[in-house]
C-alpha cells in the first residue's frame, strides 16, 4: 500500500482555476475523503491523482515516486467511476478479468484471483450477468471487485455511491468500510454528502471554491472547523453562527443576550480579534434548555426529527439559531425558551479573516 | 394575451358551428383522402407487379410476344437452377459481395478511426469523404469508364503508363494486350469501394462518437494497452452498426451493383463481370425477353437476398441483448 503526496498541485482549464496550489499527503492505509459542495474541485483532484487529467502545475508522488506525468496505467490506481463505467458487452465475470487480461495474466491466475475477489464481495450468483441486467448496487459491487483484483497500490473512488438509492447507499457505506478495513487499503473518496465522509474516513479534505478549507479528522472538522465555510457546511443544519459584540469577557449576541466567555478563552479572543466585532457559533446540541439559562429567545418553529427536536429560535429579528432538545418536550411556536450554551462547545471566529479564533 | 387567444378561438368555433357542408369533412374523410391515393399508387406500381411477376414466374411469358402467358410450373425455375452459367453469375456476384463489402468496412473502419477525433478541418473531410456515395451510381460508373479508359483514363497516367499498348485494360481485363481474367471484376470492385465506403465509415463513425469516454478512461486505470482496447471495447461496441453495415452493403452490392456494372462494362468483357442484376436485365429486357424465366430468376434472387439478411439481422439481434 502506498502514501500519496501532492505538492502545490494546481489545475486550471482555460482561465478558470479549478484547483489551486493544493499540497496534502495521504498515508499509506489511510481513507481519505475529499468533501465539498459540487463544482469544488475535490473531484478534478481526484482525476489528477489518477492520472485520467493531467496538471498544471505542481507534482504527485506515489511512494516517493513521482508520477506527475505518467499514464493512468503505469501508476498501479485503481478508481472507482460514479457511474459504475463497467463495459457493457461484457459479463460480470469477463468484466472483473479485465484488467488481469490486459496485465496478460495466465488463465488460471485470472480464474484464482477473480474467484478471491468474488468471494470476498460475495458476487458470485452475478458473474455471468452483463451489466444491464444488474440493480446499481450489483453493478458498484461489480466495479469494486474489478478495482480490487488488481491489486492496486491505491484506490480512488468519485462518488461510488452517488447513483444508488438512499437506503442502499448506507449498507454499501458499510460494505466499503468493512473492505477498506480488511485490506487496510489506501483510498481515497470524494463525495458531497457529509454523513458518507464523517462516517467512512479517517481524514477528511473539506474542500471550496477549488481550496482546501481544512484537512482533519471528522471529529475535527465537526468541532473544530477551520473557517466559517467548514462551519456551515459540516453538519445539518451547520453550526449556529452569530454577529456579535466582544467585550471585558462577554459575548453580546443579538436580542440583548450575554454570553461569559470563559477564562481560558478571553486571551484568545484578545489576540484573535481586531475590533469588536465576533461570531460566535456552536452546534446545535451544545444549547441546553434550563428554566433558569441565561440567554433567551422565542420559538419560532419546531421539527420532530424522531429522536430528538429540532428547535428553531428566533433570538433577535432575523437571528434564529437551531437548538436540538428531547424528543418528548413540546415548545409551542411563540413561547419563550431559555438556554444555556456549553462552554466545552463554543467557538468563535474573526467575521473579517472568516477564520476560527483558537 | 389570453383574451386574443380566447377570443381567436371563440371566432373559429363560431366559424365551425356555421352550416358549410363543403368544409365540413370529418377526420376520417380527411385520413382517407390522404391515404387512398397513396394505397392505389403503392398497389399499382408496387404490389401488383409484384404479385404478378410471381406468377409469370410459373409460366413461358414473353414481353413482346403477342400471347397470353401459358403455365409451364416450375420449368423456369428448374432451367434457372440447371444453367451452368448461372452458377458463374452468381459465384460472379458473390466475389463481389465479398470482396466490395469486406474492403469497404476495413476501408471505411479506417477512415472512421481519422476523423473520429477533432482535428482542424476535420469537419471538411468527412465532407469531402462523403461525396462519392452522394452521386448517381450510373453517373459514377460512367465517369470510371473514363477513367479507367486505356488510352486518355486518368488512372492509368496516374499509375505511370504512358504507352497504352503496354498498359493495362481495366474494363477489357487485358495487360498489354494480353488477357487478365478478373482485372474487369477487380476494377468495378474498386469502384464500388470508392462510392459506398463513405456510407460504410458513417456508421462507423456513429458508432464510435457512441461509446463513452469513461469506457476509456476505466480501461485506461486497467492497464488496457491501446491495442487491448480496440479489440474489447471499441470494437465489440461498434459491432452491432458494423453488422448493419454489412447487411445494407450486402443487399445493395446485390442489386445496385446493377448500375455500376451496366454503366461501366455492361458485364463484360465476356461475361466477366456479370452479376445476377445484370443477367436478370438481359434476359428480361434483351435479346428474347424470356419475361417467365427472368420472373423465376429475380424471385430467387430475392429469397437469397432474405435468408442472408435473417442471418445478419438475427446475429445483430444477439449482438444487441449483449449490449
Amino acid at each position: 500500500m502506498a502514501t500519496i503526496k501532492l505538492r502545490q498541485v494546481e489545475k486550471r482549464f482555460g482561465e478558470f482555476q479549478a484547483v489551486k496550489p493544493m499540497d496534502l499527503t495521504i498515508d499509506s492505509g489511510e481513507f481519505v475523503v475529499f468533501l465539498g459542495p459540487s463544482g469544488c474541485g475535490k473531484t478534478t483532484t481526484l482525476r489528477m491523482i489518477s492520472g485520467l487529467e493531467s496538471v498544471s502545475t505542481g507534482d504527485i508522488f506515489l511512494d516517493d515516486r513521482k508520477v506527475t506525468w505518467l499514464r493512468p496505467s503505469d501508476r498501479d490506481i485503481a478508481f472507482v467511476f460514479q457511474f459504475f463505467a463497467l463495459y457493457p458487452h461484457m459479463t460480470a465475470q469477463q468484466n472483473i478479468a479485465f484488467p488481469l487480461q490486459a496485465e496478460g495474466e495466465s488463465k488460471d491466475e485470472i480464474d484464482r484471483r477473480v474467484k478471491e475477489v468474488v468471494d470476498l464481495l460475495q458476487i458470485g450468483h452475478l458473474l455471468n450477468f452483463r451489466p444491464g441486467k444488474l440493480s446499481g448496487g450489483d453493478k458498484q459491487r461489480v466495479a469494486l471487485a474489478r478495482a480490487l483484483v488488481r491489486r492496486p497500490a491505491a484506490f480512488l473512488m468519485d462518488e461510488p455511491l452517488g447513483a444508488l438509492d438512499a437506503d442502499f447507499r448506507e449498507s454499501m457505506r458499510a460494505e466499503i468500510k468493512q473492505l477498506h478495513l480488511n485490506l487496510n487499503a489506501t483510498t481515497v473518496y470524494v463525495t458531497h454528502d457529509q454523513i458518507e465522509a464523517m462516517a467512512m474516513s479517517d481524514r477528511i479534505v473539506v474542500m471550496s471554491n477549488a481550496e482546501v478549507q481544512q484537512v482533519g479528522t471528522p471529529a475535527q472538522v465537526y468541532y473544530d472547523p477551520a473557517n466559517l465555510f467548514v462551519a456551515r457546511f459540516i453538519g445539518s443544519p451547520g453550526m449556529n453562527l452569530m454577529a456579535s459584540q466582544y467585550g471585558n469577557g462577554i459575548v453580546r449576541l443579538p436580542g440583548a443576550n450575554q454570553y461569559v466567555v470563559s477564562p481560558d478563552w478571553r486571551m484568545a479572543l484578545g489576540e484573535g480579534l481586531d475590533s469588536d466585532d465576533v461570531i460566535i457559533g456552536f452546534r446545535p446540541e451544545a444549547a441546553h434548555i434550563k428554566p433558569d439559562g441565561n440567554l433567551v429567545g422565542e420559538v419560532y418553529a419546531s421539527e420532530l426529527y424522531g429522536a430528538y427536536t429540532m428547535l428553531h429560535v428566533e433570538l433577535d429579528g432575523n437571528e434564529i439559531v437551531h437548538i436540538r432538545s428531547d424528543r418528548q418536550t413540546r415548545y409551542p411556536i411563540g413561547s419563550k425558551v431559555r438556554f444555556d450554551l456549553d462552554p466545552e462547545m463554543v467557538r468563535f471566529f474573526n467575521p473579517k479573516t472568516e477564520m476560527a479564533i483558537n | 394575451m389570453s383574451t386574443v387567444i380566447k377570443s381567436q378561438t371563440e371566432v373559429a368555433k363560431a366559424r365551425s358551428a356555421q352550416p358549410n357542408p363543403r368544409r365540413d369533412l370529418s377526420d376520417k374523410a380527411i385520413r382517407n383522402l390522404f391515404i387512398f391515393p397513396t394505397l392505389v399508387l403503392l398497389i399499382a406500381i408496387n404490389v401488383f407487379p409484384l404479385i404478378y411477376s410471381l406468377y409469370l414466374s410459373f409460366t413461358n411469358y414473353s414481353a413482346i410476344a403477342n400471347k397470353q402467358p401459358v403455365w409451364i410450373g416450375f420449368e423456369n425455375f428448374g432451367r434457372v437452377l440447371s444453367d451452368d452459367r448461372m452458377w458463374e453469375f452468381f459465384s460472379t456476384t458473390g466475389q463481389y459481395v465479398l470482396f466490395s463489402v469486406l474492403l469497404q468496412l476495413i476501408i471505411g473502419f479506417a477512415l472512421a478511426m481519422l476523423v473520429r477525433d477533432k482535428f482542424f478541418g476535420s469537419g471538411l473531410v468527412t465532407t469531402l469523404i462523403l461525396v462519392p456515395m452522394m452521386l448517381s451510381p450510373v453517373v459514377v460508373g460512367l465517369f470510371w469508364k473514363l477513367m479507367y479508359n486505356p488510352t486518355f483514363g486518368y488512372v492509368n497516367y496516374l499509375l505511370g503508363f504512358s504507352n497504352p499498348s503496354l498498359a493495362p485494360d481495366w474494363l477489357a481485363s487485358r495487360w498489354a494486350g494480353q488477357p487478365t481474367p478478373g482485372l474487369a471484376l477487380w476494377a468495378v470492385i474498386f469502384v464500388d469501394v470508392w462510392m459506398w465506403t463513405p456510407f460504410v465509415m458513417l456508421l462507423i463513425l456513429s458508432g464510435l462518437k457512441a461509446i463513452p469516454d469513461y469506457l476509456y478512461e476505466a480501461a485506461a486505470i486497467d492497464r488496457a494497452s491501446a491495442w487491448f482496447q480496440f479489440w474489447r471495447i471499441t470494437l465489440p461496441q461498434v459491432a452491432p452498426l458494423m453488422m448493419i453495415a454489412i447487411l445494407f452493403r450486402t443487399i445493395e452490392a446485390f442489386n445496385k451493383s446493377f448500375d455500376l456494372v451496366m454503366g461501366m462494362t455492361g458485364g463484360g468483357p465476356g461475361t466477366q463481370t456479370e452479376v445476377v442484376a445484370v443477367t436478370l436485365y438481359k434476359q428480361a429486357f434483351q435479346g428474347q425477353w424470356q419475361t417467365g424465366r427472368a420472373s423465376a430468376l429475380a424471385y430467387m434472387v430475392l429469397i437469397i437476398i432474405i435468408a442472408i439478411s435473417n442471418l445478419y439481422i438475427r446475429n445483430l439481434n444477439r449482438m444487441k441483448e449483449g449490449a
